[in-house]
């Protein structure tokens, strides 16, 4: 008998009982289906991460202030204020001392209210120069970028972030106009593009939100907001002083970034007796998010693994119960010329029936992956808007991925199920006594 | 093999032969003697019924003649080979290229049509066959089932699955057919009718086997062999 033959066989057998196959199916079916949504889902969530990083650029390394920890500026007293961070020394340092380094972008920054006549908004207060938009890929839709005379001339001009400008201009054309920050008054000079929050960066950093800032020129930063930051904690006032929140720097080869980074750690450490920055390359974030992203869906895999494995037990269950109530069929067989081996194809040929569907059914059911998580995340959003919002924003956003090798993987693992768990009851086929098999009722 | 039933020549030639075979059962740490040494030889065109009471070993005679069960010793030459040393799997094949069965509950394959149960012993069969449906049609239009190709087994009465059985006994062209109380689950009209077709069979040269314990079907045979005791207690010649 060919293939073909076969499995027609194997599934006008199955269709005798057509609820107990269709059970066996089910079984797989789940199996390969968990197998491919929870890769898929799991795709998902690293490919945000990795765009995310990603945006922060491969070739870059990111030199980030940090507050040194309480004991470690308990010496230092709270009186008169502590001085931490990155000095603008350190930026002329490093970009001086690496060679490797195309550009460095120095960055301050820090919360205040942004007004514009009746309109406030509270905003982030970026002091940088011209490249911070370029490196960090931020392109002015309208007006200009902040420029080189900017910083020179001490100008009061400001860029601001998409969501910014349409708080304070709902109306009217931002650029030209006057925003107030504290008691100074700010040129709009440019208007940036809507960008959606960048990665978290190791603790030492939360998701960026562009999208909630105004970017003036780090020499009016000096000069107008300055490097003292005052804030009331607990009744009392502490007294920071900051030179620079961040230094983006930039290397030429994504080789030299490991290499760079450390050339700028040692650097750093030399002039800092605490621990008040961190040195992050995105690079390593990549590889980080890679392993996760690996471990992830070995662990799904496994989860899945499991599910296909309870499905393979109930193929075998069906075909045990087949394989006794069919005894007779197979003392015909047996009779009329069926060697062993042709009684454990035919049953093997049923299983591989059974699994096979399961397994088809499952990819097919599969595919349906993205539309179901857009049902169910609509189903929530619109019937239980309160649980909705206590869900983190991973799964506000998630968009599942299908992965090409987990279908393979699915739909192979299945068949391969299908056939381990139907050697046995195959094999106890086989072994029957052809006159017993024949005398069965 | 050059033997096929349909050459028939002046001499009838031998198509299977038991020398002195034995068969002992292990039953409860005893040793049961089911045939004590029996001797017979069937020569093409034959029409033997075996008869005997309940444990007489007729039923371990048949499946010895059928190739399911081995001989504790003795000989059972088949279509040139010793069947009494061949591995399980050799005998698949001696049953699949030699051997016709006709059981008495039919033993048809319920989820297959008429036409497919008379090919399943062509299935297991190397060459395949790329005439066996024609082949299978043939046969179940000679045994009167013309109209009824694509029936199931459920679908027949009786005496038409008996003649389904018949025809898929016959579509390896078998040396032998061997009939395990034929007509014990059918009436007696549908019982003389069935006979009729296996005398239309021997007569065009069949050699067949039957077991059975009416005395009325055995007489419709050529030779009836009578064993008692796992021995041969009559061979007797029936007039035509």
């Amino acid at each position: 008998m060919n293939v073909i033959q076969q499995l027609k066989l194997g599934f006008r057998s199955l269709m005798l009982h057509k609820l107990r196959s269709a059970l066996a199916v089910l079984g797989i079916l789940i199996g390969v289906t968990a197998v491919i949504w929870l890769v898929a889902m799991g795709e998902g969530v690293s490919y945000q991460a990795q765009q995310q990083i990603k945006e922060l650029g491969a070739t870059s390394i990111i030199i980030r202030t940090i507050k040194p920890s309480e004991e470690a500026n308990s010496d230092s007293g709270s009186r008169s204020g502590i001085a931490y961070g990155l000095l603008r020394s350190d930026y002329d340092r490093i970009i001086t001392n690496v060679p490797t380094i195309l550009s460095a972008v120095p960055m301050r920054e820090i919360s205040r209210d942004v007004r514009r006549d009746e309109f406030a908004v509270s905003a982030q207060v970026i002091g940088c120069t011209p490249e911070y938009f370029s490196i960090n890929r931020l392109p002015v839709v309208r007006g200009r970028p902040l420029a080189a005379s900017d910083l020179r001339g001490l100008e009061n001009v400001v860029v601001l972030a998409h969501d910014v400008a349409e708080r304070l201009f709902p109306i009217q054309d931002p650029l030209g106009r006057a925003i107030q920050i504290g008691t100074e008054f700010y040129v709009v000079v440019g208007v940036a593009q809507d960008r959606t929050a960048a990665a978290a960066i190791g603790g030492s950093f939360s998701a960026r939100q562009y999208n909630r800032d105004v970017y003036i020129p780090l020499s009016t930063f000096r000069k107008r907001i300055g490097d003292r930051v005052i804030t009331v904690r607990g009744g009392t006032f502490q007294n920071e002083t900051i030179e620079l929140n961040q230094i983006t720097a930039v290397v030429d080869d994504v080789a030299s970034v490991d290499a760079s980074a450390d050339i700028i750690r040692a650097l750093l450490s030399r002039y800092h007796k605490t621990l008040d920055y961190a040195v992050v390359v995105p690079k390593e974030l990549l590889e980080q998010a890679e392993t996760l992203r690996m471990m992830f869906n070995v662990l799904l895999l496994l989860i899945a693994g499991i599910s296909l494995v309870v499905g393979g037990i109930g193929i075998m269950n069906i075909m045990l119960a087949t394989v006794t109530e069919r005894t007779r069929e197979i003392g015909i067989r047996r009779a009329l010329g069926a060697t062993k081996g042709e009684i454990v194809q035919q049953f093997l040929w049923e299983t591989v029936v059974l699994s096979g569907t399961g397994g088809l059914l499952g990819v097919s059911v599969g595919f349906l992956c993205g539309p179901t998580v857009e049902g169910v995340r609509l189903v929530i959003e619109s019937f239980m808007p309160e649980l909705w919002s206590t869900l983190p924003s991973t799964i506000h956003q998630l968009e599942p991925r299908l992965a090409p090798w987990s279908i393979v993987a699915a739909f192979g693992i299945s068949v391969g199920v299908g056939i381990v768990f139907g050697i046995y009851p195959a094999q106890r086929a086989a072994n029957m006594d052809p006159i017993e098999a024949l005398r069965h009722e | 093999m050059s033997n096929t039933p349909q050459e028939s020549s002046q001499e009838p030639v031998q198509v299977a032969t038991v020398r002195d075979v034995t068969k002992v059962y292990r039953l409860g740490g005893q040793d049961v003697k089911a045939l004590a040494g029996v001797s017979l030889e069937f020569k093409q065109g034959d029409f033997v019924a075996i008869m005997g009471s309940s444990g007489s070993g007729k039923s371990t005679l048949l499946n010895l003649l059928g190739c399911l069960d081995r001989p504790t010793t003795g000989q059972y030459l088949l279509g040139g080979h010793d069947v009494a040393t061949l591995s399980d799997e050799d005998l698949s094949r001696v049953r699949g290229r030699y051997l016709g069965f006709v059981f008495q509950s039919y033993n048809l394959i319920q989820q297959l049509s008429v036409v497919e149960n008379i090919m399943v012993p062509l299935s297991y069969q190397l060459p395949v066959r790329p005439d066996g449906r024609e082949l299978s049609t043939k046969l179940a239009t000679l045994v009167g089932l013309a109209g009824r190709l694509d029936h199931r087994p459920n679908q027949l009465s009786g005496g038409q699955q008996q003649r389904v059985a018949i025809a898929r006994a016959l579509v390896n062209n078998p040396h032998v057919i061997l009939a395990d109380e034929p007509t014990g689950n059918l009436d007696t009209a549908t019982s003389n009718e069935i006979m009729d077709l296996l005398d239309v069979l021997n007569n065009t040269g069949r050699t067949i086997v039957m077991v059975t314990h009416e005395p009325d079907i055995a007489e419709r045979a050529k030779t009836v062999v009578t064993l008692r005791d796992g021995l041969i207690q009559s061979i007797e010649q029936n007039r035509e």
